[in-house]
């Protein structure tokens, strides 16, 4: 098996490239959504710019990678995300929005460090992913312990308890993620990447869950994607993470 | 919708009581933007018997941390962030004499106490669109905190800024998700 070599200052570009486009232009597929929803100075923002940020909160620049496991990426993977984030900054106009420490918060004047993910896949390609995401929404996120015997019904009272506590705080219409399963740890990712899903739910008993908990917020959401993981016998961990109107997210494959 | 009204900073207790909640309101004149940590030294500066970077009679307050103006225009993106986590300052600006708010989302009960007292009124920014709000400001200059980034007190021009009542002088709330 060969392996690929990949300089990591292919990073650097591709993050310095997607961060400012996700910042400027949203995915198809959300504004197809937007449009459906039918706020009109919602429309106006996203239809009618390209220039400066749809949002002035440019957000924590959560990048993923998906790194296959034939490549071999050279030099500092961190520092080449984080160099990406910089340029996106300076070239595109962008917020700097992060302190360096929560509590004695001196803003770090660059927007990083960047939120790395990382996750092996099979191939010999590396997929960057950038998302950036404000903080109105990301404060609206909660996760819940619920016992097996919570079943469901939890599951729907917390899901529909967080989503009404969210607005009109967090720019409504929002896309509900809920991360189901895992650990206190991982339930919250799950959430998160749940709102980035494009495709239907392939397991209908999920697919139903999620049309109905979507008829019983659509005034104010654009959806709600459910990813469920395996977990232990004695917990059903239900983490809700909101995304704001502006669901922005740009990749690329290198 | 109901038809728009328009008012110009600063703002006069007689402007105030003619805005309800739910009214659709465009704003010309000055503003000032503050979020998080200018509160945090402006309430300082109250609470030391010291006077604000501004005169804050009749002034509107709009929570906004701005991008970067790009070269050519005078400010970058700048809509509302969430209001609620001024909600700790805001009674003794209002005190002072700021007579507006600017921003998005709940407010708690001792802001909602105050805007009765002090006869004032809670605007809603449209959220999540602040490339669209960007073109109604004409002018913009930091007038407090340069070090704060973004987060500085900024003095904006703006003409025909468009907003709604969330909660207006006799404590009535109106928002079309609640």
């Amino acid at each position: 098996m060969s392996v690929r070599e990949l300089e990591a200052g292919r990073l650097t570009d591709a993050v310095a490239k997607l961060y400012v486009q996700a910042c400027l232009v949203l995915p198809e597929p959300v504004k197809a959504k937007l449009y459906a929803f039918g706020n009109p100075y919602i429309i106006e923002n996203f239809e009618k710019n390209g220039i400066i940020p749809l949002c002035q909160d440019t957000g924590m620049a959560a990048v993923y990678l998906e790194i296959g496991q034939d490549v071999h990426l050279t030099g500092d993977i961190p520092a080449a995300v984080d160099e990406g984030v910089r340029r996106a900054v300076k070239e595109g106009y962008l917020r700097s929005s992060i302190v360096a420490d929560p509590l004695r918060r001196t803003n770090t004047g660059d927007n990083t460090p960047a939120l790395l993910n990382v996750e092996l896949v099979p191939g010999d390609r590396v997929k960057v992913t950038v998302a950036p995401r404000g903080f109105g929404c990301e404060n609206k996120g909660r996760i819940a312990m619920l016992a097996p015997a919570d079943g469901v019904e939890g599951v729907k009272a917390f899901v529909l308890e967080t989503a009404k506590l969210a607005v009109p705080d967090a720019c409504p219409p929002v896309m509900i993620g809920v991360g189901l399963g895992g650990s206190f740890d991982r339930a919250p990712a799950l959430a998160k990447k749940a709102t980035l899903r494009e495709e239907p739910n392939p397991d209908p008993f999920y697919a139903a869950l999620e049309e109905e908990l979507y008829q019983a917020t659509k005034k104010f959401s654009i959806g709600v994607h459910i990813i469920a993981a395996p977990t232990h016998i004695a917990g059903l961990p239900c983490a809700v993470s909101i995304g704001c109107h502006s669901l922005r997210y740009a990749s690329e494959v290198i | 919708m109901n038809q728009e009204k328009h008012i110009s900073t600063p703002l006069t207790d007689e402007a105030i009581k003619s805005l309800h909640a739910g009214d659709q309101v465009r704003i010309t004149g000055v503003i000032y933007t503050a979020r998080d940590a200018a509160h945090k030294k402006l309430a300082a500066l109250l609470e030391a018997g010291r006077s604000l970077p501004f005169d804050p009679a009749g002034q509107i307050i709009y929570y906004t941390g701005p991008t970067p103006a790009p070269p050519g225009r005078p400010i970058g993106s700048c809509g509302p962030t969430t209001s609620y986590r001024m909600d700790k300052y805001t009674p003794a600006l209002l005190a002072a004499g700021v007579k507006g708010l600017i921003g998005k989302g709940r407010r708690g009960p001792a802001v909602l106490d105050a805007i009765q007292t002090h006869t004032c009124v809670y605007f809603s920014a449209e959220g999540g669109c602040g490339a669209l709000l960007a073109n109604y400001v004409k002018t913009c200059e930091v007038v407090a905190f340069p070090d704060l980034g973004t987060e500085a007190v900024h003095r904006l021009t703006v003409e025909n800024f468009p907003v709604s009542v969330f909660c207006d002088c006799e404590g009535n709330i109106y928002s079309p998700y609640l």
